[in-house]
């Protein structure tokens, strides 16, 4: 099973009488990743997922896997299998036989799909359930099964509705764990859709940000996290300050923009006209307290709100026009200089710290 | 839930504590007493009542307290019981496939067909029509349909299929039948309809996904988890058929006997302790009946 496929979407579009769930969206998918959706709810990710597993139809566009478009071809010749949402095991079908499901549709002996369902619930350490149904399973245990179930079509795409949110936070930090597991060993391409940031930032390869039917982003973890690209990506992605203003000018190499209300910022960057929107991002544990080092990388505002959370402290800043400002500071630095709640600060970063957001033309 | 809520204050409160034992002990007897007086008046006393009057002696005039078996003797030592017995199950035998055949599928297309719940609910409603009018209305109404110039008849005769009249469409085991399918239909529709209702569509995802093709998708998915419905179905559609005079009456124009038109007989006859006799040993069997079902189907899940 270490045939793995590339997925191509090509300008896919999924269309619901008047609305549109997905806007012709393109995406390449590099075979053995684990790629990640994400998105808020309605953002267009679980239709998208829908599309590429079949059970969905196409407005308009393609799906490839591999060599073969897969657009008009039903789910179970696509060579991709979907785990559920809420995992649909047949709950009249003990474990073995929902493993077994498809190897009887194809009509695989008795004997044989019995056998390789029990092969595949000992891959899943499931093997002494065998006998059970899956209401007598707790919710791993469950997962577990499903993806006995999908993974003994031996797909060479894994389709994974948010496989993890109906567990508790403890199981899901587990099987979150599991998931990358297989997927390293199997080698083979998940796609896995959630709305959790954090979840796609521990697993995926490729994180595609998507609001609105449309891709707002797709890159690696890191990527995403640093260079978030619009700023929908920063706020969705959280730990961003997102401020947003209109370019005045240039000065080394820098923009100039003005705040409405107030501040006048800068940022690298070049090429704007004056009177053009700009949206930056300012990681909030890269902002400090203090002076800035260059004009307009910096203001001063009324601490709102002082969280303590061990190792760092969290501050709201209002100030400038700028509502809501979080600054995360080391718990050593901010009680050698503690702020009280109503003290004006002086808030700075440094120019490469503020990246200029980029925006979907709409 | 009271007897709960009581326990801690009887911890703290000694003095108090037999008092308030005796309360919460019988609460929950007085809030099950209406329902169990209802049942024992009206379901229990009346059945009692028929085992003790089976065991009586009778004569052309009046019955006679005693402890007699002849009644049994006689019901089941005759060669008409055990046939009217064997007709009764033969219909209940064809209505029940029938019913179970056409119900489904009813409800397979309400449940998987219809997309939206409004509309639904318009042709579930539109199924109970007509029950709005009684049993018997409904059953004299097909005597026009099917009689000798009936409606099928005169059709039929008129534009040439048919030389003369079919004379079996009226008074006949055809029509018991058909009727009884007209009259229980909806019994079958309503608890499998139920039934498919509750099953998950991610589960029919799953299967498709699984390579299963519309047929397999029925038969590994959707006919195991509508078996309860089906059950429940079954149980309605064979008892009203074992109990059922009327129809067998009627449409058979006295042709063919049920169990519960040999009781109808009986009783005119004002052969009380023999109807009663017949009537247990019925009981019996639509019991018998009922805990074969569940003993195949575990209907438990949907009550």
């Amino acid at each position: 099973m270490s045939k793995a496929a590339e997925i191509d979407i090509v300008s896919v579009s999924k269309i619901y009488g008047a609305t549109t769930a997905v806007e012709d969206i393109s995406l390449k998918i590099p075979a053995g990743t684990y790629c990640c959706l994400l998105g808020p709810s309605g953002c267009g990710k679980t239709s998208t997922l829908r599309m590429i597993a079949g059970h969905e139809s196409i407005s308009s566009g393609d799906v490839r896997l591999g060599n073969i478009v897969v657009t008009d071809l039903p789910p179970a010749r696509r060579g991709t299998a979907m785990m559920f949402q809420s995992y649909a095991l047949f709950p009249h079908l003990d474990l073995i036989d929902n493993v077994a499901f498809s190897l009887k549709m194809k009509g695989v002996g008795k004997e044989e799909r019995r056998a390789r369902a029990l092969e595949m619930l000992k891959l899943m350490q499931m093997e002494g359930y065998a006998g059970r149904r899956p209401a007598q399973l707790s919710g791993g245990q469950q997962q577990r099964v499903a993806l006995a179930r999908a993974l003994i079509t031996d797909p060479e795409a894994l389709l994974l509705d948010e496989p993890l949110s109906a567990l508790d936070p403890f199981l899901k930090i587990r099987m979150r764990a599991e998931l990358k597991k297989l997927q390293t060993s199997l080698g083979i391409t998940f796609v896995h859709v959630t709305h959790s940031q954090e979840e796609a930032m521990a697993l995926a390869d490729l994180i595609v940000v998507m609001n609105d039917g449309r891709i707002e982003q797709a890159a690696h973890p890191r990527t995403v996290f640093e260079r978030p690209a619009t700023a929908f990506v920063a706020r969705f992605m959280g730990d961003h300050n997102v401020v947003s203003g209109r370019v005045s000018g240039s000065r080394d190499g820098m923009v100039v923009f003005d705040v409405p209300g107030g501040a006048s910022l800068a940022a690298s960057g070049q090429g704007r006209a004056i009177g053009e929107p700009i949206d930056i991002a300012i990681r909030t544990d890269h902002v400090r307290i203090g002076d800035p080092p260059a004009t307009g990388l910096g203001f001063t505002g009324i601490t709102s709100n002082i969280e303590y959370r061990g190792s760092t402290v969290k501050l709201s800043v209002n100030g400038a026009g700028i509502e809501d400002f979080t600054v995360i500071v080391d718990d050593t630095s901010f009680f050698a200089k503690p702020v009280a709640v109503g003290d004006a600060v002086p808030i700075a970063w440094d120019a490469e710290d503020a990246i200029v957001l980029g925006r979907l033309d709409s | 839930m009271t007897a709960v809520l009581e326990r801690p204050g009887m911890i703290e409160a000694k003095p108090a504590r037999r008092r308030r034992v005796s309360i919460s002990a019988v609460v929950p007897y007085l809030q099950a007493a209406p329902l169990a007086l209802i049942l024992g008046a009206f379901l229990l006393l009346p059945i009692l009542m028929i085992a003790v009057v089976s065991f009586w002696d009778y004569d052309f005039a009046a019955m006679y307290p005693d402890f007699l078996t002849i009644n049994y003797a006689d019901t089941l030592g005759s060669w008409v019981t055990w046939k009217t017995y064997l007709n009764t199950l033969k219909y209940a035998a064809i209505v029940w496939a029938l019913t179970l055949f056409i119900g489904f599928w009813v409800a397979y297309f309400l449940a998987f067909h219809i997309r939206t719940t409004a509309m639904q609910m318009v042709l579930f409603l539109v199924c109970t029509v007509p029950f709005l009018t009684s049993n018997i209305i409904r059953m004299i109404s097909w005597i026009p349909v099917l009689g000798r110039n009936g409606l099928v008849n005169s059709t039929l005769v008129e534009i040439g299929l048919i030389p003369k009249p079919i004379e079996w469409l009226l008074y006949s085991e055809f029509a018991v039948v058909l009727a009884m399918v007209h009259l229980y239909t909806l019994f079958m529709v309503t608890p499998i309809f139920n039934t498919l209702m509750r099953i998950d569509k991610s589960l029919i995802e799953a299967a498709r996904d699984a390579g299963a093709s519309g047929w397999q998708v029925l038969w590994n998915v959707v006919i195991p988890l509508a078996k309860p419905g089906m059950a429940i179905g079954t149980i309605f559609v064979v008892t009203l058929v074992m109990a059922d005079f009327s129809t067998v009456q009627v449409m058979s124009g006295g042709q063919s006997a049920s169990v519960a038109l040999m009781m109808k007989n009986q009783m005119s006859l004002l052969q009380y302790p023999a109807a009663a006799a017949n009537a247990v040993v019925l009981l019996v069997l639509v019991l018998l009946m009922v805990a074969g079902i569940l003993r195949i189907v575990d209907i438990r899940k949907e009550l």
